[in-house]
């Protein structure tokens, strides 16, 4: 397990890394820590729900989404605001019903609304983007079981032939004493 | 045909005890089987084909009364002034606010983590994105020349003018679009792990392409579900106060307006209301039709019915204290013309519109007081087929009694619907009803992914917490936290 990077991806060009199957919340909760606290860093859990404390299991970094869907607020107001100067007190001024050209109470709707929707543009996209999907193919759906579980009840955690901690034998022995029911080995591409 | 009779109660209260929200003998793959089962089946109960045939028919007849309308123009509407406004902003209103309770379940409750909502929010989310479309057409068609709908929103053009901020009507497509925006990503995001189990079941070429784009890839990684979960709360936290400002913006068209009747502060809060009351009335509606169509009485069920049901009442409770208030404070306020547009409403030319809408809003929702009531699918229905009725009539009176008879006597009108205008009514149910039925048909009906994670075995075999993830049923060993669990 810790034997060095290169001897391992020499004779395993082809290998993407392990799928190892587990049989409950429970069970993945509990591997995925082992797995973590081995060291390894391309790792991943699938389940077909959110595992409330999983994240943490794995040892994630909170999403800094917040701070894009922040971003997006704020210039939906500064937009929403400059929008409504510039057209109707500025560009094209016009007296409707005795109005002021701009008065803020008036121009808060429109602001308000187009905060909520850049916020929400920012965090659909983000999340996308953060999540890099759409990404129709990926390594795991190689498994016949993944394809057939993964997003009804089964529970998954896959390492990668390309982290350093990787080496063939020992992480499969690794999984399994982890709890693991079944270990795959996936290829690449 | 109450809960079905093998289930046990899930409505009552025990002290201590979570009521289970999943009844029966459930796992995580019976759950997917039921909910995928119902899109990949051959045939669909009869009932569907001959709502779906008598749905299209209407689909068809809107299509043909609006293509009139473009063609002989807006007075094939019984529309004229002073009624400038009847049907057609009626009509809108109404299914606006529909709208209005799919996303008070799937965020608003999410918010407050009332985790029944996890069995009905894919449903009503579905409702909220088609009540939208058909509400959306209406203020594109009634403007008369609808080919320059597209004047409304502010794009550089050779006429060098821009459109009138100050208008609330404006504010209404900004509301409006923005709103339809926000669901639909609010809805897909929520859709994809499931159509990702659609994927994974499907077994026609069709169905894998199409399931397969659709759910871009889903694979249930742990990394995904951390900034999906990030992105689903904060979505909601952001529809939260849209959808309360959408039916705000939308009541400030008659509120902003001087006219006696419309020009009332209470208006925002008891639109809003009245949005969610309608809105719940039209999720029991159509869900306990559903459920027991599809045999889903185990996930939808008797306490989902009951909470609904009490939610309808206290917002119906709501909006009869508004009624009780516009009357209040026409008297109190001592306007002449406040008071007479009040009592023109209760005494006047519609006063058969008024007295409908009180006995439909006020007094049929006061039967969800009775268990018995909330717990009888049949009674459930009736009483919201009733206050959907009243809720459309309570626009109507306020639309048109309001228009009908204004400041000055000798420009006061009665404004009766032509044939067309009945028939576009229609045809917005039917487009609503169509493509909802086709939504049952090829989408994931039930948030898979989420009824999942309220199980029993997402989470027994850990210790106590009270996050995202908590679920709920019997836990064993409440108590008994382990040492050294350091998850709160």
């Amino acid at each position: 397990m810790s034997e060095p990077h290169a001897e391992t991806t020499g004779a395993t060009a082809k290998r993407w890394g392990y799928l190892a199957e587990f049989d409950s919340v429970g069970a993945l909760l509990a591997a995925v820590e082992k797995v973590r606290d081995a060291g390894f860093v391309k790792f991943d859990a699938f389940a077909p729900f959110p595992i409330h404390g999983l994240d943490e299991s794995m040892g994630i970094r909170t999403s800094r989404l917040p701070l894009v869907v922040l971003g997006g607020g704020i210039t939906g107001a500064c937009a929403g605001l400059a929008l409504q100067w510039w057209m109707n007190a500025f560009d094209y001024r016009y007296i409707i019903s005795g109005k002021p050209f701009f008065g803020l109470p008036v121009a808060i709707p429109i602001t308000f609304e187009l905060t909520i929707l850049l916020a929400a543009i920012g965090a659909f996209v983000g999340l996308m983007i953060a999540n890099r999907l759409p990404e129709l193919y990926h390594p795991v759906f190689q498994s016949a079981r993944f394809r057939a579980r993964a997003t009804t009840d089964g529970f998954f955690i896959s390492v990668q032939a390309d982290d350093p901690r990787f080496d063939p034998a020992g992480t499969r022995s690794f999984l399994v004493d982890a709890g693991a029911r079944r270990v795959e080995e996936l290829e690449e591409e | 045909m109450s809960a079905a009779p093998h289930l046990p109660d899930n409505t009552i209260e025990a002290p201590g005890t979570r009521a289970p929200l999943i009844l029966g003998d459930n796992d995580f793959a019976s759950v997917t089987e039921k909910v995928c089962g119902i899109v990949e089946r051959r045939q669909l109960p009869r009932a569907w084909y001959v709502v779906f045939a008598v749905s299209c028919s209407l689909t068809a007849l809107l299509v043909a009364v609006v293509g009139y309308l473009f063609l002989a123009g807006i007075g094939v509407w019984g529309l004229n002034i002073p009624v400038g406004w009847g049907f057609d902003i009626t009509t809108f209103v109404f299914w606006v606010g529909i709208g209005h309770a799919g996303t008070l379940i799937s965020a608003i409750l999410f918010l407050f983590r009332q985790k029944w909502r996890t069995g009905i929010n894919r449903f009503a989310e579905a409702m909220t994105i088609f009540a939208v479309m058909c509400a959306g057409m209406f203020p594109a068609i009634h403007t008369g020349r609808p080919w320059f709908d597209y004047w409304l929103f502010p794009y550089p053009n050779q006429m060098y003018v821009w459109p009138n901020f100050r208008s609330p009507l404006l504010w209404d497509v900004f509301a409006v679009s923005t709103y339809f925006t926000v669901s639909l990503m609010f809805w897909y995001t929520g859709m994809i792990p499931d159509l990702a189990t659609l994927r994974d079941r499907a077994t026609t070429r069709v169905r894998k392409i199409a399931y397969g784009l659709l759910s871009l890839g889903w694979r249930g990684s742990g990394r995904h579900w951390h900034r999906y979960e990030r992105v689903y709360l904060m979505l909601a936290a952001l529809a939260t106060p849209l959808v309360l400002s959408v039916h705000s913006v939308v009541s400030f068209d008659f509120a902003v307006a001087q006219l006696p009747g419309w020009h009332s502060t209470i208006f925002p809060p008891y639109f809003v209301a009245g949005a969610i009351f309608s809105g719940f009335a039209m999720v029991i509606t159509l869900i306990v039709p559903v459920r027991s169509l599809f045999g889903l009485q185990e996930m939808i069920t008797a306490r989902h019915l009951d909470n609904m049901a009490k939610i309808t009442l206290a917002t119906g409770l709501m909006v009869a204290y508004s009624y009780g208030v516009e009357f209040f404070m026409a008297w109190y306020s001592g306007n002449p013309f406040e008071r007479f547009a009040l009592a023109n409403r209760a005494l006047g030319p519609y006063a058969w519109a008024f007295w409908i809408m009180m006995a439909c809003n006020v007094a049929a929702p006061q039967a969800f007081w009775f268990k018995r009531v909330r717990t009888t699918p049949w009674m459930l229905v009736g009483v919201s087929i009733l206050v959907n009725i009243g809720m459309w009539f309570e626009r109507f009176v306020i639309i048109v009694s309001s228009l009908s008879r204004g400041y000055l006597p000798s420009s006061w009108g009665y404004y009766k619907p032509t044939w067309v205008e009945l028939c576009t009514l229609a045809g917005s149910f039917g487009l609503f009803m169509t493509l909802f039925l086709l939504f049952l048909r090829f989408g994931p009906m039930m948030a898979m992914a989420e009824v999942k994670s309220v199980m029993p075995a997402a989470g027994l075999d850990r210790g106590p917490h009270h996050g995202h993830g908590q679920y709920w049923g019997e836990i064993p060993h409440q108590h008994d936290r382990q040492e050294g669990d350091a998850r709160p």
